[in-house]
């Protein structure tokens, strides 16, 4: 009944990639307060996908990733200006933003229904457990592997090289982005290069986990490491493994409750997430309380 | 024009239930979500709006039917534990509130997604019912639906207007409330409710993820057009009753086209036009402000530069010396100059620029406020000479006569400035 055959690990294998670009995108993202940003922009690329699904013809090329990626950008823009130069307060322009741009994706979709095959279930769900019937097949007739494995391998490439290229950059404008003005960070292409990689990794992952499931794994993995540490470094380690985790246990639970496995990573990081929150709870009581005893008797 | 008609007659029973059922759901969503909207808490609703999924999910496999009973019931139960994790958290953890609002939404998102594919494993009939009702599908409102979800709705109004000062208070200054001994804790408890409530019915007509625009827009909109409470409210639910209509209407004379997004699209269009031409607060009315103000100071400049040069005996100033002296304004400065010279403040001879006599009223006047307000920060704030100019730089700009006048009293009508510079008067001449 447990099995580990190919199957299992190709799809344990692709989550974990999944896992890793949005937990390394999210880390910095919570940093920056942009979490509900994250789940603005993965809703937002919705109209992208339709029109780049218009243009190309199939939901597979790349001008569906591109016209993601431009939506993403879209998206982050509207938000400041809708905060800088309307003055909408933060939460509201996102909330604005997003329920917009994904309404004008549900009628391209439905104005295209007989030319586009997607729909909101699938924008929002996704569903990994087909990734191993869905080959990438060359035109030799020769197949490579799982399309969306390679998609997922060719994201983390990516993520992995703008983080590496842009490390300090990004740190001090997460920190504190005037101090990164003031000695010459263009802050603000590093946010809309950090919300383009944003949308273009919700682009890529969106088949296998859904724009939700997206979020969950851009956000709960780092929120549930910043539980434990504050510093960057440890962030990041721990927030890899936290994604690790999470698709290799999801899966698992997936196959035991016969449920949607995108679905089952989730919960499984909620577990974590609030065990973690219970731990660390428990762990500061223990410190404060002694902390409190001092201070009562010295005062 | 037929269509046209014929749908806002309402002869058609089912188009008036639509549309009624909107309406009240639209104005219930948009009462509750301006007051989260004031309370700075605008993406409460979204959060809530994923997070009942898993409780409709309960809910059904209880029933083992599309109940509405069960279904809210489940949704208010996991919608409200969502929103007591929620602040718990805020509380008990150092996370932002953003990261706790992404984390309650889609983890339980994500548990009602594995509920979802349960329940579709079971091969349940019913479950086309269930997809309607989180993706949302305001034409498949009937009558029965209308009696309920009509009738919470036009509770959930009831109820906000009927404590409309105690969720004011809740809103604007909950300690007050405190001091107050209002039972405060009950009134969140009451609101958060509300909220719920407004979620579970709004979703069914527009779905999980464009909740948050019922919730948020008509509030954000409205607050471009009043700082009144009421006005605001009443603002809202005007702007949800035409996005309703015309959303309706527009899905009935294209019948492919849904329902729920396109009344989102009509409120955000009502949102991106009271951003931009709502007077006041509206961007092309702060920006015709801002410009009208720079163009003033700009005027100001030229006119007291030549004034300056004056006292200095050089009674004309050529246009080069005058850019000169703003070398970064230099197209602005000569707008400046066309104007004045428009307005009859100054003339232009022979490539030199003079001031007439009005012009030279004003001049003075510009110079004379700023060396008062010099004189006033040195004499009464104690700031040394050498650090008032930056201050009296922009004021002259501002101070009216009547702050003038008092200037003048105070100081005892002055004739030098801190820097022993001639504070210039209307009767005397240079």
């Amino acid at each position: 009944m447990m099995t580990f055959d190919q199957n299992a690990f190709l799809i344990i294998f692709t989550a974990s990639l999944i896992a890793i670009s949005c937990g390394l995108l999210g880390v910095f993202m919570m940093l920056r307060k942009m979490a509900m940003t994250g789940d603005a922009i993965s809703h937002a690329v919705l109209p992208g996908i339709v029109i780049g699904f218009l243009v190309s013809g199939t939901q597979r090329g790349l001008e569906v990733i591109v016209g993601a990626g431009i939506l993403g950008i879209l998206a982050t823009l509207m938000i400041d200006w809708l905060r800088k130069k309307a003055r909408v307060q933060l939460d509201a322009s996102i909330g604005i933003t997003f329920t917009l741009l994904f309404a004008i994706g549900i009628i391209l979709i439905s104005a295209f229904a007989y030319r586009v095959d997607l729909d909101q279930e699938c924008v929002l769900y996704g569903e990994i457990a087909y990734l191993p019937i869905d080959l990438w097949i060359t035109d030799a007739g020769k197949s490579l592997g799982p399309r969306i494995m390679w998609l997922a391998i060719l994201n983390l490439i990516l993520v992995l090289s703008f983080i590496t290229l842009f490390y300090k950059e990004l740190k001090l404008t997460s920190f504190d982005e005037k101090f990164g003005v003031v000695i010459g960070i263009p802050a603000s292409a590093i946010n809309l290069g950090l919300m383009s990689m944003v949308s273009y990794t919700t682009v890529s992952s969106f088949e296998a986990v859904g724009a939700i499931l997206v979020v969950a794994l851009l956000v709960v993995p780092p929120a549930t490491a910043f539980l434990w540490t504050r510093q960057l470094r440890q962030l990041i380690q721990l927030t890899l493994i936290i994604g690790i985790a999470v698709s290799l246990l999801g899966y698992y639970l997936a196959y035991l409750l016969d449920s949607s496995i995108a679905g089952m990573m989730v919960t499984v990081a909620g577990i974590i997430f609030f065990v973690s929150v219970g731990l660390t709870r428990y762990r500061s009581k223990i410190k404060f309380g002694t902390q409190n005893e001092a201070k009562a008797f010295s005062s | 024009m037929e269509d046209f008609l014929y749908f806002f007659s309402f002869q058609d029973a089912s188009i008036a239930f639509v549309v009624l059922g909107i309406t009240l759901l639209g104005i219930g969503s948009a009462f509750v979500g301006t007051f989260s909207f004031l309370d700075n808490k605008a993406l409460l609703g979204d959060a809530i709006s994923h997070a009942i999924l898993p409780g409709i999910c309960l809910g059904f496999m209880l029933a083992g039917e599309k109940n509405p009973f069960f279904i809210v019931g489940g949704a208010i139960a996991s919608g409200g534990l969502a929103t007591y994790l929620t602040s718990w958290l805020k509380d008990n953890t150092k996370l932002s509130e953003d990261s706790i609002i992404a984390v309650v939404l889609s983890v339980f998102f994500g548990i009602g997604i594995v509920f979802l594919t349960i329940i579709q494993k079971s091969g349940n009939p019913e479950m086309a019912g269930l997809n309607q009702f989180i993706f949302g599908n305001a034409i498949g409102i009937v009558e029965r639906d209308l009696w309920i979800y009509g009738g919470l709705s036009i509770g959930i109004i009831g109820v906000l207007v009927f404590m409309l000062k105690e969720f004011q208070i809740l809103v604007f200054n909950p300690d007050f409330g405190k001091a107050l001994g209002l039972p405060m804790h009950h009134i969140r408890l009451v609101f958060n409710i509300l909220i719920i409530l407004a979620v579970v019915i709004g979703i069914q007509a527009i779905g999980v993820v464009l909740m948050a625009a019922l919730l948020i827009t008509p509030g954000a909109a409205a607050r471009f057009w009043t700082d009144r409470l009421k006005t605001l409210l009443i603002l809202a639910a005007v702007f949800a009753i035409i996005s309703g209509i015309f959303g309706t209407y527009i899905s009935y004379t294209l019948p492919q086209m849904p329902t729920g997004p396109w009344v989102v699209v009509i409120l955000s269009f009502i949102a991106l036009l009271s951003f931009l031409f709502a007077p006041k607060k509206g961007i092309l009315f702060r920006f015709y402000h801002r410009k009208k103000y720079i163009d003033k100071t700009q005027r100001d400049h030229v006119l007291k530069s030549i004034y300056k040069a004056e006292e200095l005996g050089k009674p004309a100033l050529s246009l080069e010396e005058l850019t000169h002296i703003y070398p970064h304004q230099k197209q602005a400065i000569k707008n400046s100059i066309k104007e004045l010279e428009k307005e009859g403040q100054l003339f232009i001879n022979q490539n030199l620029i003079k001031l007439t006599k009005p012009g030279k009223m004003e001049a003075k006047r510009i110079v004379r406020l700023h060396r008062l307000w010099e004189l006033y920060l040195n004499e009464y704030m104690n700031i040394a000479p050498d650090h008032v100019h930056e201050s009296a730089e922009k004021l002259e700009h501002l101070l009216t006569p009547e702050l003038e006048a008092l200037l003048e009293t105070r100081l005892n009508f002055p004739r030098l400035d801190p820097h022993q510079e001639t504070i210039p008067r209307d009767h005397d001449d240079i």
